[in-house]
């Protein structure tokens, strides 16, 4: 396998942005990518796109030959996959285009993520993430996407008696990371009786435990990294990548308070790198929802199993600790419009990684870790970055 | 969305019929065709096995932000249960205040109305849990 390197980055802001379509989005995030790259679009190989359900919320398939066609490439002819993993769909896109450039198939590719989740009204939004879970033997019998994971929440709170207030915690420290990221949906700092006092969407989780509706798009540049230094001055390396699956059905797993597919793409990906979790100094880790965040840090193996909730109060998990948790704002206060978000993680890190990062830039960035899951946790994939140079 | 895809889970969902794996003998809900554990030994082998319809509350949540077809039903109860066979299921509980469910809680299946299309469309029963009173 050749070593890959990430040369080009880009990405729209994040929100209920009612200007702009599924392929505006997407046009946008991938001509920024390309730009950055320096690329002239003939150097493209192929595409890959991460989507979670467009034909859901706008009506429309075939997502790859849209994005490629409206890109420019269509008198370039170039393969263009969309690539689907619910929630997920962004980092298995981004892991797909990895590996077509380490396997020597092509040289440079360009790796998008969009979702337009705002056309649908709100409660119509919610069920199409629900599909993520097992439509027939969960959601039919009124499990929605919040109550799932509320129900980890509340068998992690029995289990290891972390507190509401710690979960809730969570929502505070990434409302405050997004507040210094122009790109967030959300730029607010939150008090902790915001969220605990907010509406109930399924107890114990109310509203600021959940990740917004969102529209957005992300795109990256990957290229083989002897033809890097072509095109930048900053490649970022792609160290590893690590994948899971597991059951489809939350109920069907011994332990709900563990991804598994998290912990054993983690250590996969681990393995690669040749790194342990202390070597990590930044991640961007999936927090669809406040108790995800703090499952995220155990299973990737920063923190011991229920210890997410202590760590994440002490501040373990803050922009200035030791470890920066989700420097983004996360999904939570970044946003999380389904297939981008995979896409927007690798964004923020590589933002990081070349010192980009502004106000929010973590000293020293050198590796950081990207965790992206699909569903309640049947799809986990995680990605290693590293600054070369 | 056509009867016929409704129509042919109602074994599962009006019984608890699931299966049982003819080599190892553990019981899963839903039926599979195949068990993970013996894979290839168990082709063939999974034969249909009815829930006693007992168990008790793993983990539950009230759900306040429901979907259209739920709307007049919340709150209501989810929980996944944990049947006394070992497996577990994702259910509403009713005839239960939500103040008074707790992880352990007793429950047993009954059959309800879980949904309907519209005012004209297909009604859905199935099961739902109900707590045991001593």
């Amino acid at each position: 396998m050749r070593d890959v390197a990430i040369i080009g980055i880009g990405d729209t802001k994040f929100g209920e942005l009612w200007g702009m379509s599924l392929r505006d989005l997407g046009i946008t995030a991938g001509l920024a990518a390309i730009n950055d790259a320096n690329l002239s679009g003939d150097e493209i190989d192929a595409l890959y796109v991460g989507n979670m359900s467009a034909g859901k919320y706008v009506d429309q398939e075939h997502i790859g030959a849209l994005i490629a066609d409206y890109s420019g490439m269509s008198k370039n002819y170039i393969p263009a996959t969309r690539i689907e993993a619910a929630g997920a769909s962004g980092g298995l896109a981004f892991r797909q285009g990895y590996m077509s450039v380490a396997s020597g198939a092509t040289d440079i590719v360009v790796v998008g993520g969009a979702e337009k989740m705002t056309d649908v009204g709100d409660v119509i939004s919610t069920e199409i993430q629900a599909m993520a879970a097992d439509q027939q033997w969960e959601t039919f019998f009124g499990a929605t996407f919040p109550a799932l994971h509320a129900m980890i929440a509340r068998r992690h709170m029995h289990d290891y008696n972390t507190t509401r207030d710690q979960i809730a915690q969570v929502a505070v420290k990434n409302h405050k990371h997004g507040s210094l990221n122009p790109k967030a949906q959300f730029q607010k700092e939150i008090k902790l009786e915001t969220v605990l006092k907010a509406a109930p969407v399924a107890d114990p989780l109310k509203m600021f435990d959940c990740a917004p509706v969102s529209d957005g798009a992300a795109a990256v540049v990957l290229c083989d990294m002897d033809k890097a230094k072509k095109y930048t001055d900053t490649p970022i390396k792609v160290l590893a990548s690590g994948q899971a699956s597991d059951t489809l059905a939350l109920a069907h797993r011994k332990n709900i308070c563990e991804f598994k597919a998290t912990s054993v793409a983690a250590c996969r990906a681990f393995k690669q790198a040749k790194l342990t979790p202390n070597d990590i100094q930044l991640a961007e880790v999936h927090d669809n929802f406040t108790i995800s965040e703090i499952l995220a840090i155990e299973d990737l193996g920063f923190f011991p199993k229920g210890e997410g909730g202590k760590a994440t109060e002490n501040g373990e998990t803050e922009l200035g600790s030791k470890l920066a948790i989700n420097t983004s704002g996360g999904l939570k206060a970044r946003g999380d419009p389904m297939g981008a978000t995979g896409i927007a993680q690798i964004v923020e890190l590589v933002t990081q990684l070349r010192g980009e990062a502004g106000k929010r830039q973590v000293t020293n960035a050198k590796v950081g870790l990207a965790q992206n899951v699909g569903g309640t946790g049947a799809t986990s994939v995680v990605h290693i970055l590293e600054r070369v140079n | 969305m056509t009867v016929a895809r409704f129509w042919r889970e109602n074994s599962s969902r009006y019984n608890l019929v699931g299966v049982k794996c003819g080599n190892c003998g553990k019981v899963f809900f839903p039926p599979r065709t195949i068990c993970p554990e013996c894979r290839r030994l168990s082709i063939g082998k999974m034969e249909p096995y009815k829930l006693r319809g007992e168990g008790e509350v793993f983990t539950f949540s009230i759900v306040h932000d429901a979907p259209s077809q739920l709307e007049l039903q919340k709150p209501y109860i989810m929980a996944i249960i944990e049947m006394t066979e070992g497996v577990r299921i994702t259910a509403q509980i009713i005839d239960c205040d939500p103040a008074e469910v707790h992880i352990g809680m007793k429950v047993r299946a009954t059959m309800r109305k879980i949904r309907e299309e519209g005012a004209s469309g297909i009604i859905h029963y199935g099961y739902k849990f109900i707590p045991v009173t001593k």
